[in-house]
Order: C-alpha cells, then structure tokens, then sequence
C-alpha cells in the first residue's frame, strides 16, 4: 500500500505534492507506446479460420479508418443493430470478419502478469489513433439515447452486498479512498480527464488496462456478480461515461497509479 | 437486464443482484427517502441488529487490523477466509495511520469526546451491524448484516473506537 510512503506528520499539502510529483515521473518512463506498437502487429495479422486481419474491421468511420475512430466510441452500429464500445466492436470484427467463435475471441479478455490480452494490446493501438481528437460519442441515435440513460441508471443503481452504487464512491466532491482522490464521475469537468485517459497503463501491476477491465474492477470491489464481457451494460456505463466527459481531446493512452 | 449481463463468480453470486427494500428505496428516491418512510424502514432495520450478551468492548489491537484490511465478499477473496472492515478506506481513525479516506467523517478521538459507556457501546456496535438503522441510505456497508463481520470482530472495532487505550483516543 501506499502508506508506507507517507510519513505521519506530512501536512495534506505536502502529501498532494509528492503524488502529483510521483504521477509525473511514473508518466514520462510508461512504456504505452511499446503496447500500441504490439497492438498495431496483431491489427495487421491474419488469424481466424478466414485467416485475415482486422484491417477492414470498420470502427465506425468506415472500413479500415483508425485514425480519430476510438473517440467517436462508443456508437450506433447499422450493421448489429446495437451500440458498441470498442471492445465490443472488435469483437464483432473478430466473429464476423475473422470467423471466430464468440468464445474463443473472449476466452480471455483481461491479460495477467505474463501475456496482455488480445483486447488490450488493440485497445492500446486504437486508442492511440485518436489522440488529440475530441471525445465526442453517439449521441443522437433513439439507441445511443437510450444506452445512455441505461448507463445514467446504472451509475446511480444500489445493490450488493454492500449497497454501493458507482456514486457511492464517485458521488460526491472532494472525497478519497485512502489516499487515492475520487473523481466524481456524473460531473462532466471529473469525467473529461479520466475518459480521455482510459485505456491505460498501470504501473502497480505493470500491465495494460482496458475500460471494461476498469468497470469490471469497480463491481468487484462493489462486492457485485461480474459484468458480461461487452453487453449492454458495460457498454451503456461505458456511453455514460464518455458522454458526460465528451469535447477533452484525447489524450490516451494514460498512465495510472 | 442486470440478470443478463452479469454472472456470479467466487462467493459473488447472483442474489446480490436483487434488490433488498432499502437498497430499492435508496435508489429510487436518490438517497432521499420520504420522512416517514425512512423512519419506519430504519425501525425495521434496527430490529435486524443482534446484541451479545456481556460487554461489547473487545480488543482495540484486533479491532485496529480488522479496520486495515480491506478484503472480503469480493470475487476475488477465498470464500471462508476472514474478512475485514474497510474502515480506513472511509475514515481516519489512529493518528499513526495516514494513509484513510473520507467518504466518511473523521472518527479520531471518538472515545474520548464520547466516553465509552454502555450506550455509546450499544451505538457504535449497532452502527457497525447495520448502518441502515441509523441512517436509510447511509453509504456504508451493513457489515453485521451482510454477513461480512463477526460478533466478536464488531465487539473489536467497538473497542478501536472506544478503548481509552487505543490509539483512536491518543
């Protein structure tokens, strides 16, 4: 834990100043771009029983367009007749382009300590594609509506066996856990930084992390069942999110604690 | 739709899904309950706190590790292992530990500005039990209640808080 870094009597300013200082130095040695880099390679690599790449997979600007396609996610898609995330839609691309099987090509999404996941790495390159464009999702769509008010609920929804909601943590101003700061995450001027720095590195564990993997770890810690990979409620918290935090040019992949 | 796209895993099973009354009203309402509402449902939870017999101050050493772990009922924790309370993650309680959150109030010095009589120990066991009693929509865990700690564990974290010689109280 952290503690240990904190001597006892170091006033809350001085302890402010040692974290910014410390997220600075953890910022500039991230390895992010070796993520994107890999993530490119695996875009680019034929696999599936169709045996092609995800080149074509359209991401919503049109078929093969990267560049500025992660920050217009997540969005109505015609062709599934749903919203979808980013890892929602490569999914899609997986099954529909490559041939896969739904549960192969989310057999694992999450990597571990040795491998990064598939999800992750793409996630890692997408992403990277957009920085510096503006976050602005699906918001005009009767469906991308609707996901958003589904995610609205859910933020606010109590249960489990601790009655927490997302706000139970993320709701209220200048509150932390431990000594981890909160963004209260309804309030668009807390959701813009954090939403246009997810996917992201994370230096405790040294691994890359998706958003779903960060929605995931909020309903553990909520003491919650574990949310579907890529449903309608991951993607509507996801729509929820990103809206609320919608018009910060991106600027991901980030590196967190 | 939360049956659907959610699956247990570990101790996380899907019963956790479903709504209890509180957690129904708190939700809708936005953790604003109408007056009388709030009253009698708080008067139903309070019936769901069981007092030991004997004195309900344990031990503050235990009590002060039970407050530092923060483990238990997620996916992620062995089902049977012995659960914590989370207390720092929420709350400052020894000056010795700098390292607690604020979701809610400072409990330093609780004991010594409150003493540690029979009815404060009642409160603070009760509150510890099942916050809800207290407060409709209180942010925090029913910790009895739910299952998370013991009777001997609450009897510990009364004692953190109320102990003349715990460190909460220096």
């Amino acid at each position: 834990m952290a503690s240990t870094a904190f001597c006892n009597s170091l006033p809350a300013q001085d302890a402010k100043r040692e974290i910014q200082r410390y997220q600075q130095m953890i910022a500039e040695g991230s390895p992010v771009e070796l993520f994107e880099l890999q993530g490119e390679e695996l875009w680019k690599k034929p696999q599936g029983p169709k045996n092609v790449s995800l080149e074509q997979c359209d991401l919503g600007l049109g078929a093969g367009v990267v560049k500025g396609a992660y920050a217009r996610l997540p969005r109505y898609f015609n062709d599934a007749d749903r919203v979808m995330d980013l890892e929602s839609r490569l999914l899609h691309c997986m099954m529909t382009l490559q041939g896969r099987k739904r549960e192969e090509a989310a057999l694992q999404v999450f990597g571990n300590d040795d491998h990064p996941s598939e999800m992750e790495l793409l996630s890692a390159y997408i992403a990277g594609q957009s920085r510096g464009a503006r976050m602005s999702p699906g918001t005009t769509h009767p469906k991308e509506k609707k996901s958003y008010e589904l995610g609205r609920r859910l933020f606010f929804h109590r249960a489990g066996a601790w009655d927490f909601s997302c706000a139970s943590c993320h709701g209220e101003e200048g509150k932390r856990i431990r000594m981890q700061e909160l963004p209260v995450l309804y309030k668009p001027e807390h959701a813009r930084p954090v939403m246009a720095t997810w996917p992201a590195y994370r230096v405790s564990n040294s691994q890359f992390k998706t958003l779903q993997w960060r929605l995931n770890d909020c309903y553990r810690q909520m003491r919650m069942p574990e949310p579907n990979f890529a449903s309608e409620l991951t993607v509507a918290l996801t729509m929820f999110l990103t809206a609320t935090g919608k018009d910060e040019p991106y600027r991901g992949p980030g590196t967190k604690r | 739709m939360l049956q659907r796209d959610l699956h247990a895993r570990g101790q996380a099973t899907m019963d956790r899904v479903v709504q209890d009354r509180v957690q129904r009203v708190c939700t809708e309402s936005g953790d604003r309950p109408p007056a009388e509402l709030a009253k009698s449902l708080e008067a139903d939870q309070m019936k769901t706190i069981a007092y030991p017999s004997g004195s309900l101050m344990g031990d503050w050493k235990r009590g002060e590790s039970i407050a530092q772990n923060g483990r238990g009922l997620q996916w992620t924790d062995k089902p049977g292992d012995t659960a914590g309370g989370s207390c720092y993650n929420c709350h400052q309680l020894s000056p010795r530990e700098a390292s607690f959150g604020t979701l809610g109030p400072s409990l330093r010095q609780f004991g010594k500005l409150r003493g540690n009589g029979e009815e404060i120990q009642r409160y603070v066991y009760g509150k510890i039990y099942n916050a809800k009693a207290y407060n409709l929509c209180s942010q925090m865990p029913r910790l009895g209640f739910s299952g998370t700690l013991s009777e001997e564990q609450i009897k510990d974290l009364v004692a953190l808080l109320l102990d003349a010689d715990s460190p909460v109280n220096q």
